[in-house]
């Protein structure tokens, strides 16, 4: 009764056929894309301290839809939310996968350091526990890239907030603390854009490494301030501010928006298969910044 | 004769660690013996400082801020942290407003108990393709029981489920602004104004998820049920529910789609927050913080050298008991019609309702069903909703942050109930307290020695083979923690 890769891929039927990354690409290239990835890159995702927000972010994606992403691009060993296995079972997928060929290891959450890293515990092995910080000290060093998916990854995020209780910090901070040299890619925002996610693997199959701005993000993503591209800039250019929420016609600066401050490009995106974006509902708070939890706030005032 | 034999067998222990497909970090142990399970403790591996970082900002961040509690269910958090910072400010939302919150809440709801069934629990009962991260699971003799065409109608749910889960969330965004991590949930209100073109593709995409529950979720767990009758025997628990209520019908908050209430030991009773304590002898912060309600809480950073504690999470109590909170808990104090298909399962011709499934419901199936039915519930209240709303009526109040204020306010999240309390002064946070839905359920042994929801629904689950504990994971994943 078992279900082999091929039998799944004919019950995906219209799910699984026609792979399309035209939002993102050319046609032609989600051909190619697939031809690179025909031996899939094993990926590891891991969990830190976080919310689980950017994996169900990344099954928000539209092309490639998430089944397409998992059975075409990725060969996604180990995912907390999405595999069967649990226990040292799981675990055991990871000690596997680090033996062998390339991989790629995608990190959500930050890396909690207070207290020996037991803050955050994501396993038991051999009776003793693995901690986020061990997890990442033994896979990271072996590991083609890491992703950091989500402003908590990328620099800490909410946990690191003052006064950061767990000393939690984001895998760039903790890999140059221990010398591990493994390039690490910054995919912040909170969530990441599912868009930011795959565009960015789509991106380091076909062609490599993508150009980082200074804060180690992909410049294709986040070159641009949101606050220049705006479409309601025009409104701040005249002084015509929103009065309230119940106010559409007008520049959301006075309600606190922080679109000046963040480098997105939500502003043409759009989220959630394009059918809202922070600032056309409500405002932003810059999740994609830095320790935005900190130099952003408060969130609904510009005084 | 083989169960005597097992049962003179030295009693085996069981570690899972991590409990996978499940939100955060999860460590069940489990002594079997006899075959069945003894003695359970669930160990939370994860600690962030929510209520220490929330001290001193801005009291208006909060809905922000506590959002990033849980990223399955951000909606829940930020719309008990609007009604509480309404409550402490002393604003309430316009009729426009009050609607627009119920349909981004219920917008989460729809798509979660949709990922729940499929993505995090169905993997223990449908048998997924060969490929990673399908494989390893458990695997042996009689765990998969579902014949090859239903199984097969079960992978293809799981596809299909991906679709359905996305187009809820985006029925969320339509109001929500963005999921997940709503900025459409204020105090005073929503941001969002309706608009016809926002009517017409929540409404939309909302039939397109209802077709989804009637023909493909509700039936795939009666199916279920239908080939795992023992999963309505064990998986038991405390048999005491608590439900917040949740979906406020009128402006005054007197009526909710789901009433609120608590079921202990077998009576109704009328829900009140000041029966809410916190124990924490069993976890790791000390003692001297507990047995405290939650409007005098505090939560200071752990001390990890406890002997006594195995847990992050705090044992929460009402009127000393642990309670189960969750669509079963709603479902069974609020007790409303459900669908067709549970009409069908169980026989009847008319409507049944929630209790007609007697001692079944204190199940792990009794858990599912009671999720799929909220659901198809939910569905049917934002279908009415929905053409409720007022295209360009004003959806916020504003008000000012008070200089000093008490707030407190509860809702229902997907997976249960939760509750946030705020203490205001000099117009900063200078308390604020959470009990997420997974701190009842999950909750570790309370001060008088008593196993929290899962530790006691744990007790009795069948484990046959202890390489393959495919039961406690399917207890625990019941009350998707």
């Amino acid at each position: 009764m078992s279900l082999s890769r091929r039998d799944f891929l004919k019950l995906c039927g219209g799910t699984a056929a026609g792979l399309s990354l035209s939002q993102m690409f050319i046609p032609e290239l989600a051909e190619a894309l697939e031809k690179k990835a025909a031996t899939r890159p094993p990926v590891l995702w891991l969990q830190g301290a976080g919310c689980t927000g950017c994996s169900v972010s990344l099954l928000n994606t539209t092309h490639p839809k998430v089944a397409e992403v998992l059975l075409k691009i990725i060969d996604l060993r180990f995912h907390p939310t999405i595999m069967a296995a649990s226990g040292e079972m799981a675990l055991g997928v990871i000690d596997e996968t680090v033996k062998g060929e390339k991989f790629v290891l995608a990190l959500e959450g930050a890396i909690p350091v207070g207290a020996n890293g037991r803050f955050c515990v994501i396993g038991e092995k051999d009776g003793k526990e693995v901690t986020i910080a061990d997890a990442i000290l033994e896979t990271a060093p072996k590991a083609a890239a890491v992703l950091a998916m989500g402003t908590c990854a990328a620099y800490g995020g909410v946990q690191a907030a003052k006064p950061n209780p767990t000393q939690a910090m984001g895998a760039q901070d903790f890999l140059k603390k221990h010398g591990i040299k493994t390039p690490v890619i910054n995919i912040p925002g909170c969530p990441a854009h599912p868009d930011w996610m795959i565009g960015t693997i789509a991106h380091v199959l076909l062609y490599g490494m993508p150009e980082l701005d200074g804060y180690g993000r992909p410049t294709l993503f986040y070159g641009k301030v949101v606050h220049e591209h705006c479409p309601y800039r025009g409104f701040f250019d005249d002084d015509v501010y929103c009065k309230d929420f119940n106010d559409k016609e007008g520049c959301r600066y006075q309600l606190g928006c922080k679109g000046p401050d963040a480098s997105c490009d939500a502003w043409k995106r759009g989220w959630n298969g394009g059918v809202n974006w922070c600032v056309r509902g409500a405002t932003c708070i810059a999740c994609v910044e830095p320790n935005f939890w900190d130099t952003e706030a408060p969130f609904y005032s510009n005084e | 004769m083989a169960g005597r034999r097992q049962a003179l067998k030295k009693p085996v222990k069981i570690v899972i660690d991590p409990v996978n497909r499940i939100e955060g970090h999860l460590k069940v142990e489990v002594e079997v013996s006899g075959g069945k399970v003894v003695d359970a403790r669930c160990a939370t591996g994860l600690f962030r400082g929510f209520e220490i970082i929330l001290k001193g900002r801005d009291p208006r961040d909060a809905s922000q801020i506590t959002q990033r509690i849980c990223g399955v269910c951000p909606t829940s958090h930020g719309t008990a942290s609007v009604l509480c910072l309404d409550n402490a400010f002393g604003v309430k939302p316009t009729t426009n407003g009050r609607i627009v919150r119920n349909l981004i809440l219920v917008g989460d709801h729809i798509w979660d108990h949709i990922l729940h069934f499929y993505h995090l629990v169905a993997l223990d009962y449908v048998k997924g393709p060969d490929v990673p991260p399908f494989v390893p699971r458990y695997d042996g003799k009689g765990i998969y029981k579902l014949p090859k065409e239903l199984n097969d109608f079960g992978v293809k749910g799981y596809l299909k489920a991906l679709d359905m889960r996305r187009i809820g969330h985006e029925m969320m965004a339509i109001f929500g602004v963005r999921g997940p991590h709503a900025h459409g949930l204020v105090v005073g209100g929503a941001t969002v104004v309706p608009t016809t073109d926002a009517i017409v593709g929540y409404l939309w995409r909302l039939k397109e998820i209802e077709k989804f529950y009637d023909e493909i979720y509700l039936p795939t767990v009666y199916a279920v049920a239908k080939y795992y009758p023992e999963a309505f025997k064990f998986g038991v628990g405390c048999k005491n529910f608590l439900s917040y209520g949740v979906y406020p019908l009128d402006d005054n908050y007197s009526e909710y789609l789901l009433k609120p209430g608590v079921y202990i030991d077998g009576e109704d009773r009328p829900f009140n927050p000041d029966q809410i304590t916190e124990h924490v002898r069993y976890s790791w912060y000390n003692d001297s913080i507990s047995g405290l309600n939650p409007k005098e809480g505090k939560t200071p950073v752990p001390n990890l050298n406890k002997p006594s504690a195995y847990s992050f999470t705090k044992a929460p109590r009402y009127d000393g008991k642990p309670c189960e909170v969750g669509p079963l808990a709603r479902m069974w104090v609020a007790n409303p019609v459900l669908s067709r298909h549970a009409s069908e399962f169980l026989g009847k011709k008319g409507e049944v309702r929630m209790r007609d499934f007697g001692e079944r419901a204190f199940s792990v199936l009794g858990r599912l069903i009671a999720r799929a039915e909220e659901g198809w519930l939910e569905v049917q209240a934002a279908k009415k909703w929905i053409m409720e709303l007022k295209p360009g009526a004003p959806v916020y109040k504003k008000a000012e942050v008070p200089e000093r204020a008490e707030g407190f306010a509860c809702t229902e999240a997907p997976r249960g109930s939760v509750g946030h309390w705020i203490r205001i002064e000099n117009k900063k946070i200078a308390n604020y307290q959470v009990i997420a839905p997974t701190t009842w359920n999950v909750s570790p042994r309370d001060d008088v020695g008593t196993p929290g929801p899962i530790e006691q629904a744990l007790i009795g689950t069948p484990v046959p083979d202890p390489k393959n504990p495919v039961n406690v994971v399917r207890v625990i994943r019941s009350f998707d923690p």
